[in-house]
């Protein structure tokens, strides 16, 4: 799936703006990280490009149209298209694992197999297959309320998995899981994407996984993006500038020194040494 | 990005303190209007008349022949409250779902028309509290003279008046709970009644079925007052003692009564622990 967006700008509830003004173009297949502080307007963008929230402002286009003129069940079918991954993932307490990472596909399931599931889970080697490649096969028949936080944030990613979305949306996916295993979901979330040839959008809170996963990495602040580039050309002044207002040093897994990619490679123009507290 | 300062005082505080005086401004005309006086209930007169017919009330009336009448009228009244509250669900729950806003399709867009969601939504909720405003000893009164003396009258009546209720609360328990799961299906492409059975109704089961259950509880009670117009159960047998003014009779009904409450009231907690 591809986007463009055009001088972009979203004000919720009629007087909050989230996104001042966002102008950005991403291909089919492209794999981008968004990172910035929090109040940023990363969720925002996101909600945008998954056509949950619809621009207030500027143009949007997906596929080339805008899909805010489409017809009602074109948009549902364009939505069957799109997995959202969320950072607090809205998951029923009391619905089993299976269940919920089979919810994946109930935008492509004809009904009667929606209501079967119910039932009987309809696909369970399936969900099996998306709950393993998370490290979480074992809680197939558990009910979420029985997981812990960072458990059901994998939960929220198999289900995505097991949607198979042409387009992935990551929201600070792995906020709750520990560096391992954070490093190992945002590599599944990427291998998929590669292997499918599907575009990921993803939010993440620490800087280093985004530099170290993304081919492509965009600063917001403020609801404008500060800048847009491959990792290997993004230097420390831009990182330090773009969170000024939260914390002296940019946010990491663990609050490790930065290693800019740069700094393992041909030196940049521009690029400064590697950040250490 | 430009944030408004919050203001240093609790902006709730206003609207806070005039609820709470609405509510008793409200309160003293409906205490006036009623004539309550608390004084009258312990007056003299009242003491001895109430004294007199609670003196005939023990020994309990247990005579063999009156128990198997009270066992069948008890069993008819179960059945009534059953069958009626079966049939009240059954209309309830689609009505619920019609009624339901977090559902609403149009709320993540595109909206089709301002009016066309409430356009089926509005008649349906005037349908519900429509059932839910006449009460159920008035469609028992009627439906006696439709269908006839008997249990049906009460089935019916039943079936009527709580399935306006039921369907009432059972949406506002869907909008009272999460409804970020059902949202979250929608904007992947979900139908809003999968997206209904995989986000809400598994938020909202153990409060429906436990609204429910109390909904037949009352319509037990129900069914007994409903007895005194001719429809069938214990209220049958409880209207006759008292014009015998057989204080016995009405304390054994009376006791039933106790127990069968106190049985739905096991059954409740029973199946709420089952889905805890």
């Amino acid at each position: 799936m591809d986007f463009n967006l055009d001088r972009v700008g979203l004000t919720l509830d009629g007087k909050h703006r989230a996104i001042e003004e966002i102008s950005l173009g991403i291909a089919h297949g492209e794999r981008v990280a968004v990172i910035g502080p929090s109040g940023a307007g990363k969720t925002s963008l996101l909600r945008v490009l998954g056509t949950a929230l619809r621009p207030t402002s500027g143009r949007l286009a997906v596929e080339g149209r805008d899909p805010w003129s489409l017809a009602r069940e074109a948009l549902r079918r364009l939505r069957a298209r799109t997995g959202t991954i969320y950072q607090a993932p809205p998951l029923p307490p009391r619905q089993r694992v299976v269940t919920a990472v089979l919810a994946g596909r109930l935008g492509r399931w004809p009904l009667w197999k929606s209501y079967a599931s119910l039932a009987y889970p309809a696909d369970i080697p399936g969900a099996r297959a998306a709950l393993e490649r998370v490290d979480l096969a074992e809680r197939l028949f558990d009910r979420c309320d029985r997981l812990s936080g960072g458990q059901l944030q994998r939960v929220g990613v198999a289900r995505v998995l097991y949607q198979q979305p042409e387009l992935i949306l990551a929201d600070e996916p792995v906020s709750s899981l520990d560096p391992q295993l954070a490093d190992r979901v945002v590599g599944e979330l990427n291998r998929e994407s590669i292997a499918r040839g599907v575009t990921l959008v993803a939010s993440l809170h620490a800087v280093d996984l985004a530099l170290r996963w993304f081919p492509r990495v965009v600063g917001l602040r403020d609801g404008v993006v500060t800048f847009d580039l491959p990792p290997v050309r993004i230097t420390d002044a831009m990182l330090t500038e773009l969170y000024a207002s939260e914390s002296p040093v940019p946010p990491t897994q663990d609050n490790r020194p930065l290693e800019l990619p740069a700094a393992r490679l041909e030196p940049v123009a521009g690029a400064k040494q590697p950040l250490c507290r | 990005m430009p944030v408004a300062l919050s203001p240093s005082r609790d902006p709730a505080a206003f609207p806070r303190l005039a609820f709470a005086l609405a509510a008793v401004l409200l309160l003293w005309p409906g205490l006036q209007l009623t004539e309550f006086d608390p004084a009258a209930l312990i007056d003299r007169r009242s003491r001895e008349v109430m004294g007199k017919f609670l003196g005939t009330f023990f020994p309990l009336e247990l005579s063999e022949g009156f128990l198997e009448l009270v066992l069948k009228s008890t069993l008819e009244t179960l059945a009534i409250a059953t069958a009626g509250t079966f049939l009240a669900i059954v209309l309830a729950f689609p009505l619920s779902l019609v009624v339901s806003r977090s559902l609403s399709i149009s709320r993540i867009g595109p909206r089709s028309g301002p009016w066309m969601g409430d356009f089926i939504r509005l008649p349906a909720r005037w349908l519900l509290i429509l059932l839910r405003s006449i009460p159920e000893i008035v469609w028992a009164l009627l439906l006696v003279r439709a269908v006839g003396l008997g249990p049906a009258a009460g089935v019916f009546a039943i079936a009527i008046n709580y399935s306006g209720m039921l369907g009432k609360v059972y949406f506002e328990i869907y909008e009272a709970g999460d409804t970020r799961p059902a949202r979250a299906l929608m904007e992947a492409g979900s139908g809003r009644l999968a997206a209904f059975f995989y986000g809400i109704f598994p938020v909202a089961l153990p409060e429906l079925v436990s609204y429910s259950v109390y909904r037949w509880e009352c319509a037990v009670r129900a069914s007994v007052v409903m007895g005194f117009v001719g429809a069938g159960g214990l209220g049958i047998q409880l209207e006759l003692s008292m014009r015998m003014l057989n204080g016995g009779e009405v304390s054994t009904i009376l006791l039933v009564f106790f127990l069968l409450v106190l049985l739905a009231d096991g059954i409740s907690a029973l199946l709420r622990r089952a889905l805890a």
